[in-house]
This record gives C-alpha cells, sequence and structure tokens, in this order.
C-alpha cells in the first residue's frame, strides 16, 4: 500500500487513475523526493547525477509493458525543475504515463518544471499520456511549464495525450519534435482555463525524413477571464504530410490567440492547418435543452464531450 | 393534451415584421398521431419550435395537459413531457451516441438498454453506440439516431419534423412500423409528425394543412387524404388542394 497522505493520494488518482502500487515499472515523486521506485526486467529507472531527474531505458523489443512517472506536490511554495530522458530501444512497444498535480492550499506559489525528453528507436512505438491537475485554495500559484522533445528514428510511432483541464494557474508548454523517415506523430492536447489563468502552448514539428508524418490536434476552452495562446508549427523538410488542428471554445471573457504555421521546404510536402474558435453552437444548446437539461447542464455536457 | 390558440410568430426581415404563423389554432387529443404536412416553407418546423419552446410566439397561446407552457422555457416544456426531433439534427464533437441517448432517457441506461432504441430505427446497434454524434455519421445515420434519441424521452407529446427526410426505404419501413407501434401500444401518448411521405399520411389519425403560414385544411385521414394522393408527389398535390381552398 502507499504510504502518502490523503491530498497525495487524491492528486495521484487525478493525474494517472492510480490508487495503489502500479504494475511494472515506475516511480512516484512527492514533494520533490521520489517516495517509490521499482524498476522491472526491461525497464530500468536511474537517477541522474547533478540534477533532479531520472534516466529510463527501455529495452529493445520490449512489448506491452508500462512506465508510471507521476508527480505531486502537496506542500505550497516547492519550486522545481527535473529532466526526465526515456532512451526506448528498437522495436519496443510501451505506454508512459506521467502527470502532475498540485494542491497549494498556501501563500507561496508551487511549480513545477519537467522537462521531458524521448528518444525513440527505430520501429518503435510510444504512447504517451500527461495529465495536469491543481487544486487548493491559498493565494499561491499552481504553474506547471512542461517541456517535451521528441527524437524519433526511422519509422518510429508516437502518439501523445496531453491534458490540462483543471485548477493550472500558468503553465507554458513547449514540445519540438524531430522526425525522421517513415516516422508518424500523433498528438492530441486537451485545456481547459477558468478564472485568470493563462496557458501557452508552442509546438514546432519537424518532418525531416521520407514519408514520416504529423497530426497535431489541440482543443481548448476558455472560460471566465483566462486567456490561451496555442502556436503550432509543423515544418516539412522532406516528402512528408503533416495536420495541424486548432479547435477552440470561449466563454464568458475568456480569450484564445490560435497562431497556426506551416512551413514546406520540400515540393512533395503536404502540409495542413485548421483553426477555428467560436462559443458553444447555439443550437447545440437548445438540442440538450429538449432533452430537459437546463442551459447550464447543457453547457457542461457539450465541453466535457469537446474536451474528452 | 396539446391546445394552440391563435397562434402568430413573426420575425423581422429587413425592418418588417413578416408574419410566419398565422393565427393557428388546433388540438391534439390524447393517444392520437396527426400529420402536418404542406409545401415547402409554409411553416411546419416553426410550427413545431414554438411547440417545443425554442421560438416565443408574437400572439397566441399553448396550454399542454391543461397547464399554460407559452412562457416556459424549453427545459421545462420537455420535463413535462415534450419532446422534438429536429429536422436538421445537431452534431456535437466527442458527445457519443450512448451519451446522448442516456441524456434523452434521464437515466443511467446500460449500452444493451440503449441500443434497443436504435434497433428500432434500423441501425445495428452495437456499430454506432460508441461512436461520437460528429462529423463523421451521415446524414441519414445521424437522422436515425436523432429519431433513436427521441424515442428514448418517452414523451406524452412527441414531435418528428420530416422523420423521413435522408432515410432509406428499408429504414423508412422500419419507422412506419415504430409510429404504429407508438400510437398502437402505448395509451394517451400523441404523436405529431410532419412529413410529405404518403405512407406516413396513411397511418394518420388526422391531417393538417399548412400553407403559408395558414392552418388551411384539418380533418380524418380518410377525409383528407384522397385530395391529397392520386398524383405523383403529396406535396404537389397539397398545392392542388390549396389551391381548390382559395377557390371556395
Ligand atoms: N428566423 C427566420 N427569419 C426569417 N425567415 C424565417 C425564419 N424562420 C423561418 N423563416 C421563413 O419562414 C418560412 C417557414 O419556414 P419553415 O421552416 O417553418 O417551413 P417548413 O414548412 O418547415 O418548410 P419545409 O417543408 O421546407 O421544411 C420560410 O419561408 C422560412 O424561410
Ligand atoms: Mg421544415
Amino acid at each position: 500500500m502507499l504510504n502518502l497522505s490523503a491530498t497525495e493520494k487524491f492528486l495521484l488518482n487525478e493525474i494517472a487513475d492510480i490508487n495503489d502500487v502500479p504494475a511494472g515499472a515506475f516511480n512516484i515523486r512527492s514533494n520533490s523526493q521520489s517516495v517509490l521506485r521499482q524498476s522491472s526486467k526491461n525497464v530500468e529507472i536511474v537517477s541522474k547525477e547533478g540534477v533532479s531527474g531520472m534516466d529510463i531505458f527501455i529495452k529493445p523489443g520490449t512489448k506491452g509493458e508500462q512506465v508510471h512517472i507521476p508527480v505531486v506536490i502537496s506542500e505550497s511554495g516547492i519550486k522545481e525543475k527535473v529532466y526526465n530522458d526515456f532512451f526506448i530501444g528498437d522495436n519496443a512497444d510501451i505506454l508512459i504515463v506521467a502527470g502532475c498535480g498540485i494542491d497549494n492550499c498556501g501563500a507561496h506559489d508551487s511549480q513545477h518544471d519537467g522537462i521531458h525528453r524521448f528518444y525513440v528507436g527505430k520501429n518503435a512505438k510510444v504512447k504517451y499520456v500527461e495529465k495536469h491537475y491543481g487544486s487548493g485554495k491559498g493565494a499561491g500559484k499552481r504553474i506547471l511549464n512542461p517541456v517535451t522533445e521528441v527524437y524519433m528514428e526511422e519509422n518510429s510511432a508516437v502518439e501523445m495525450e496531453m491534458v490540462q483541464i483543471k485548477g493550472v494557474d500558468d503553465t507554458k508548454r513547449s514540445t519540438i519534435a524531430d522526425l525522421k523517415a517513415g516516422a508518424k506523430l500523433v498528438v492530441r492536447e486537451r485545456l481547459m482555463t477558468h478564472e485568470e489563468q493563462q496557458a501557452y502552448s508552442v509546438y514546432t514539428v519537424n518532418l525531416n525524413g521520407k514519408d514520416s508524418s504529423a497530426d497535431v490536434v489541440s482543443r481548448g476552452v476558455a472560460r471566465d477571464n483566462s486567456y490561451q495562446k496555442l502556436d503550432l508549427k509543423i515544418v516539412g523538410n522532406a516528402p512528408c504530410k503533416g495536420h495541424t488542428e486548432c479547435d477552440s471554445i470561449i466563454m464568458d471573457s475568456g480569450r484564445i490567440l490560435a497562431v497556426p504555421a506551416l512551413e514546406a521546404n520540400d515540393v512533395d510536402c503536404s502540409l495542413v492547418h485548421e483553426a477555428a474558435i467560436g462559443k458553444i453552437a447555439g443550437e447545440q444548446i437548445t438540442k440538450l435543452m429538449t432533452l430537459g437539461l437546463t442551459e447550464a447542464e447543457a453547457e457542461e455536457q457539450i465541453i466535457n464531450g469537446f474536451l474528452r | 393534451m396539446l391546445e394552440i390558440k391563435n397562434l402568430s410568430f413573426a420575425v423581422d426581415a429587413d425592418g418588417k415584421d413578416k408574419e410566419i404563423i398565422k393565427n393557428i389554432s388546433l388540438e391534439i387529443p390524447d393517444g392520437k398521431l396527426y400529420v402536418i404536412t404542406g409545401p415547402n416553407g409554409g411553416g411546419k418546423s416553426t410550427l413545431a419550435k414554438l411547440i417545443a419552446g425554442i421560438e416565443q410566439p408574437s400572439e397566441g397561446t399553448i396550454n399542454f395537459c391543461g397547464e399554460d407552457v407559452t412562457f416556459l422555457s424549453v427545459t421545462e416544456r420537455a420535463k413535462r413531457g415534450i419532446a422534438f426531433a429536429f429536422q436538421q439534427p445537431v452534431r456535437f464533437k466527442g458527445i457519443r451516441v450512448l451519451d446522448l441517448i442516456r441524456l434523452a432517457s434521464g437515466k443511467n441506461l446500460t449500452p444493451a438498454q440503449a441500443c434497443s432504441y436504435l434497433s428500432q430505427v434500423g441501425l445495428c446497434a452495437r456499430e454506432y453506440i460508441d461512436r461520437e454524434v460528429n462529423a463523421s455519421l451521415s446524414g441519414g445515420e445521424l437522422k436515425r439516431i436523432e429519431i433513436a434519441t427521441v424515442l428514448a424521452r418517452n414523451a406524452l407529446l412527441t414531435v418528428f419534423d420530416e422523420p423521413e427526410a435522408g432515410i432509406d426505404l428499408w429504414s423508412f419501413h422500419n419507422l412506419i412500423d415504430v409510429f404504429k407501434k407508438q400510437r398502437d401500444e402505448i395509451k394517451n401518448r400523441s404523436i405529431l409528425i410532419i412529413s410529405h411521405q404518403e405512407r406516413i399520411l396513411s397511418i394518420a389519425d388526422e391531417i393538417i394543412v399548412l400553407r403559408d403560414g395558414e392552418l388551411i385544411r384539418q380533418g380524418e385521414r380518410e377525409e383528407v387524404l384522397p385530395d391529397l394522393i392520386g398524383t405523383s408527389s403529396a406535396v404537389k398535390e397539397c398545392r392542388g388542394v390549396t389551391q381548390g381552398v382559395d377557390q371556395c
């Protein structure tokens, strides 16, 4: 059983659906300390020297394994920068579940900057799930600044699901990916901001190899007085296929700036971007009201679906 | 069940009032299936929206089960037992067919229970239950999901706006059976269908004809239908009937 406080357990459950010691390899970090760690036969987790963070080695050919590396912060005033590097061997197939939950009831800001680098071997397949969550009523902010770098070898495939639904005051998200021939990247980002929250999300995807492809979809909802800036860029340096989509709902006095960018440096690039910002369609609310929902209930259902 | 009195509805068109529904009065008794037909643009969908509370009348009253619901919201009317299947169903990103049917029924139905509504409209339920009600559905699929959702409401009065539109022949056949069954098996419930289809007209207890926002004809099926059919399409014949009325 996990020896953690109720708040820590609650956060773990929110970000990683973890109620107990997870199966396979894992590292649970709480208030800047690794509180529980386990390597497996194919997945080795080693602490870094000199800086905080870990090197995570996934053996070539590993199949059907999972790595969980959740982070929780429940003390007010913690500021940390953590470097985690993933070395994913050729032909491996792995699920990596990260995520950070901050509960800040105090007056000081709590901040976690996670720098994740993925070195993805030939033909390897990675699914990466990252959930960010904030709670607590303190005046101190909950700040998360994730940096994600993905280096993909030939014919590798990476699918990333990045979700920030609640309670994070400030976030600057930066994601960079370099793809070699035949590599395939799929990103699904979901952002919801409330009150005075601000979220910046910047993607740069470089399609460097022949027949590489990327599909980056970001969905956001900005409520109250919150602000989001979404900056999605795909650069095609070889015959490749790229698609970005930025789909946003604004409510109340929310504001969103979408800056999709495409750069084609090869005549055989096929790059597409779509961007749409608008309030919830009136007919959607009306339809749900004819099913007996109030206007507020209808909005909630529409947003929950949209951010699913 | 439903009593509409002197109902009018006007919109602002280039600064002038344009009357779309003109002083309509009608009554739908308990346990009956009524069909409204008439030429395109005649005001049928607008009347349905007024009944559901999506539009507010400029004059007149709507009574439902003895209560004046004229000023009640869409939600409150739905809660009292009015259901409405849209002519053009709405799409939602991320909301699954199962979610929508659950919302409609107001219960946490199991997938199997929700599937039974889809089967009624001829959809192979398992294939659809987890799909999102989004742009990936074809027009006919979406239309059938809309009807299934409304069936799940089990409402006292259900208004279907052109349920046949975009639906293939086989599913259409099913649909007629569904309407018949609703009328024959469920006591005291009423159905109002807006339709141009002879097959639907031919199961009506009464037929109402709307043209240019006016109710120009209402009567029992045996009485109205022979005047409407006999040529290639019901709509065409509708126009014939309306000319006849004009001459009276
Ligand atoms: N908000 C509006 N503003 C202006 N005109 C409107 C508005 N709503 C409806 N109308 C007009 O009112 C008339 C009736 O429309 P309605 O949709 O009720 O017709 P309908 O009988 O359902 O036609 P159809 O058989 O084509 O479905 C049409 O001429 C339509 O263009
Ligand atoms: Mg219509």
